[in-house]
């Protein structure tokens, strides 16, 4: 194997898009997509569609409306974006559902 | 927009604010994802176990969206209670809604008010917050 390797063949990593992400998509609810940690996946799928990894990560965090999910396990338990992923790992990508009385100053 | 929903479905969510008064109550009603129609009662558990936060479990959120993906069904319908507050959407639930297709419904159990007088519905998109009417339909 030459260190060179990380050359794209083909994208090897399914994720599941929500609904409300999918117009980044065309419609597609499920995408392909690259990367050895979920942070280089989610930048692979700003390279892909325009804009869609701003809508899951800012500044090098997971947005906090939004769960990711790899082989139905919550990243924030496993290590968040610098989990290391393999090539058939399966992604799923959610907006949480929450909120409340409280106001939490988000917008 | 109207919401048109089931008095037996109403009367579900009710109870559930009821029951967990003063925690905030959360949950779904599923319908076929071809319809706008609110069929199936889930109620969540609030993670946050809160009287004025609500979170569904991560887990459980993304067991709930698998299983209506496998019966093609949609979260028709996202309710969650207020429990001193008025039933309209916080700033916090306008940050957080996430599904541009479903029908926010808020329930308010706050004592000032008679018991199930205040059950609003509303969409919630991009950040803009539009009431809609609520028609109960016969069983």
């Amino acid at each position: 194997m030459s260190s060179e390797s990380g050359a794209s063949i083909e994208a090897s990593i399914e994720v599941r898009i929500p609904t409300i992400l999918r117009p980044y998509t065309g419609g597609a609810k499920v995408v392909s997509a690259d990367g050895r940690t979920l942070r280089e996946l989610i930048a692979d799928l700003g390279a892909r569609f325009n804009g869609l990894d701003e809508r899951i990560m800012t500044d090098g965090a997971l947005l906090k409306f939004i769960n990711v999910y790899v082989n139905d396990e919550d990243v924030r338990f496993l290590g968040g974006l610098d989990l290391a992923l393999n090539a058939g790992d399966k992604v799923t990508i959610l907006p949480a559902v929450a909120g409340g009385a409280k106001n939490c100053g988000a917008i | 927009m109207t919401l048109r929903i089931g008095a037996h479905l109403v009367t579900a969510l009710w109870e559930h604010a009821e029951r967990e008064h003063p925690i905030e109550a959360c949950g779904v009603i599923a319908g076929p994802a071809s319809a706008n129609l609110p069929t199936r009662h889930i109620p969540m558990e609030n993670s946050a176990y809160s009287p004025t936060f609500y979170e569904f479990e991560s887990k459980a959120l993304l067991r709930l969206y698998q299983e209506l993906d496998d019966l093609d069904e949609a979260p028709i319908v996202i309710y969650h209670s207020h429990t001193s507050t008025e039933a309209y959407p916080s700033r916090t639930d306008i940050a957080y809604a996430g599904e541009p297709g479903a029908h926010y419904v808020l329930l308010s159990t706050r004592e000032e008010i008679a018991p199930r007088s205040e059950l609003r519905s509303f969409r919630i998109i991009d950040g803009v917050v539009t009431e809609e009417s609520v028609e109960i339909i016969g069983d």
